[in-house]
């Protein structure tokens, strides 16, 4: 056999024609896909949830026992990372009406969970999410208005999150069972990587210029603000895992008020 | 307190979004706290309490199962305390961020709390979904996102009716001046965001190169106004 020809063999067959309004469906319901989101079964249930109305194209329809079959499949546990689980979707949908035979899909979705919940993690949760608030917090530290200030981080985190469910939804559905490939895409492989020193630049930009906006007048006050805010840093990353930040600020601006209220 | 009703329902669909729907991070203190600003009447408290807390928020990453505090429903109290009482600045930013902190801790308890509820209503349809059961799915769904959206309104609504009176109490006996107060809250802020920075980004090649250039140029940038 030629590389060509396994190379054709290898491909899925031509995709089955899927209505738009029926993707619009899938789309919508992958914004819930965490609705029912729990210790035993995860995401399992938002999968087949919204799987649902592709599966309803199945011989037979909803009464019908392949109907029956993926839906019990397809609800069972999953884990990965919410917007990439559209990937998951995406091949699964193909999978099903393809009608590859149950253990392979199962063990490709089994297969799945690992690398979507990894990448995922760290392009938008350790990533993008950052990145787009530290962006918003510049704009606030530069003295944009409100408006201005959650317009640019609701817009520029929602491109990348909604771009992302798009592309996995539909990648997922062009190759199917072979949608591996598509994770070595350079956008997930080295994109955390660029994510995080921009990242990390944005944020010596933006803490600084953040707090002065907060403080306000008085450079002694912003000086002194940020120098015990540098000494505070240092200690918790010294204790790194022990102590959570927000606990401690919680705990330091407690005993404040309390004195400010005391004295 | 005739702003109680268009909180809870804003908690509600904020307090959605940290896990449910849509995740579109309208639900972090920077939205949060400046639309919950805007509903009580002076947007720009709401703005000034989402920017710290949006520093502190920095650090928190949601993981899979992990345990986080949830901002969503918090930040929308924070908020609107410190913009219901904007009359007294004195403090009122320093307030609205306790406010949400010790909100989002108790919401933080909720999440894990729905989550094995979601898991008992799981075990309950058990059967119906090993037989493929279509009800059973879209059920379950429905129910945990009712569930969500109901306990976001709900932790609004007491926080805010709780909380509201003591911060009005807390804001009159205040003694500190506005300015110290916000650099304190303020400082505490940016050491959260300093840490996480360095604790999410610095196994990047270069990232720590590139924290230090851009907090050069930000303090270039305030040398320079």
């Amino acid at each position: 056999m030629t590389a060509a020809a396994a190379a054709r063999s290898a491909a899925p067959p031509p995709a089955p024609r899927v209505p738009a309004f029926t993707w619009v469906s899938v789309f919508v319901r992958m914004l819930a896909i965490q609705g029912s989101w729990n210790y035993e079964t995860l995401l399992g249930n938002g999968v087949g949830f919204a799987l649902e109305p592709v599966l309803r194209r199945l011989p037979g329809g909803v009464h019908g026992d392949a109907f029956k079959a993926a839906m019990s499949r397809e609800s069972a546990y999953f884990n990965a990372h919410p917007y990439l689980t559209a990937v998951a979707i995406g091949a699964l949908a193909r999978a099903e009406l393809d009608g590859v035979p149950s253990e392979r899909i199962e063990r490709f979705r089994t297969a799945l969970c690992g690398p979507l919940g990894s990448v995922g993690d760290r392009l938008v949760w350790a990533g993008w999410l950052p990145f787009s608030s530290l962006v918003a917090l510049i704009a606030f530290g530069l003295g944009a208005g409100p408006l201005a200030v959650v317009l640019l981080f609701l817009g520029m985190f929602n491109a990348g999150h909604l771009g992302l469910r798009i592309w996995g939804l539909r990648v997922g559905w062009t190759r199917g069972l072979a949608v591996a490939g598509a994770l070595a895409n350079p956008v997930l492989r080295s994109g955390p990587a660029h994510i995080a020193r921009a990242a990390a630049a944005a944020a010596g930009v933006a803490i600084p210029l953040a707090v002065a906006r907060v403080v306000g007048d008085g450079p002694l006050l912003l000086g002194g603000a940020l120098a015990g805010g540098a000494v505070i840093a240092v200690g918790l990353v010294r204790v790194h895992g022990r102590v959570e930040g927000w606990k401690l600020v919680l705990v330091l601006i407690a005993l404040f008020a309390l004195v400010s209220v005391a004295r | 307190m005739r702003e109680l009703l268009p909180l809870s329902l804003l908690g509600g669909l904020l307090g959605l979004d940290v896990v449910c729907f849509p995740q579109m991070m309208i639900s972090r203190p920077l939205v949060g706290a400046t639309v919950a600003g805007a509903f009580v009447g002076d947007t720009e408290a709401g703005l000034f309490v989402g920017a710290t807390l949006e520093l502190i928020a920095l650090a928190t990453l949601p993981f899979g199962a992990s345990r986080y505090p949830e901002w969503g429903s918090a930040a929308v109290v924070g908020g609107a305390i410190a913009a219901a009482l904007h009359t007294s600045p004195a403090g009122t930013v320093t307030i609205g961020v306790l406010a949400t902190l010790a909100t989002a801790w108790v919401g933080g308890w909720t999440l894990v709390k729905l989550r094995v509820w979601n898991a008992w209503l799981a075990r309950r349809k058990r059967d119906a979904l090993d037989h493929g059961s279509r009800g059973a799915v879209v059920g379950l769904q429905l129910a945990g996102l009712t569930s969500d959206l109901v306990r976001a309104a709900a932790l609004t609504a007491l926080a805010y009716a709780l909380l509201f009176p003591v911060a009005r109490a807390t804001v009159g006996l205040w003694s500190f001046g506005e300015h110290l107060s916000r650099a304190v809250t303020a400082g505490a802020a940016s050491a959260v965001a300093a840490a996480a920075a360095w604790t999410i980004f610095h196994s990047a090649r270069g990232a720590r190169w590139c924290f230090a250039g851009g907090l050069v140029v930000g303090l270039l940038l305030l040398a320079l106004r």
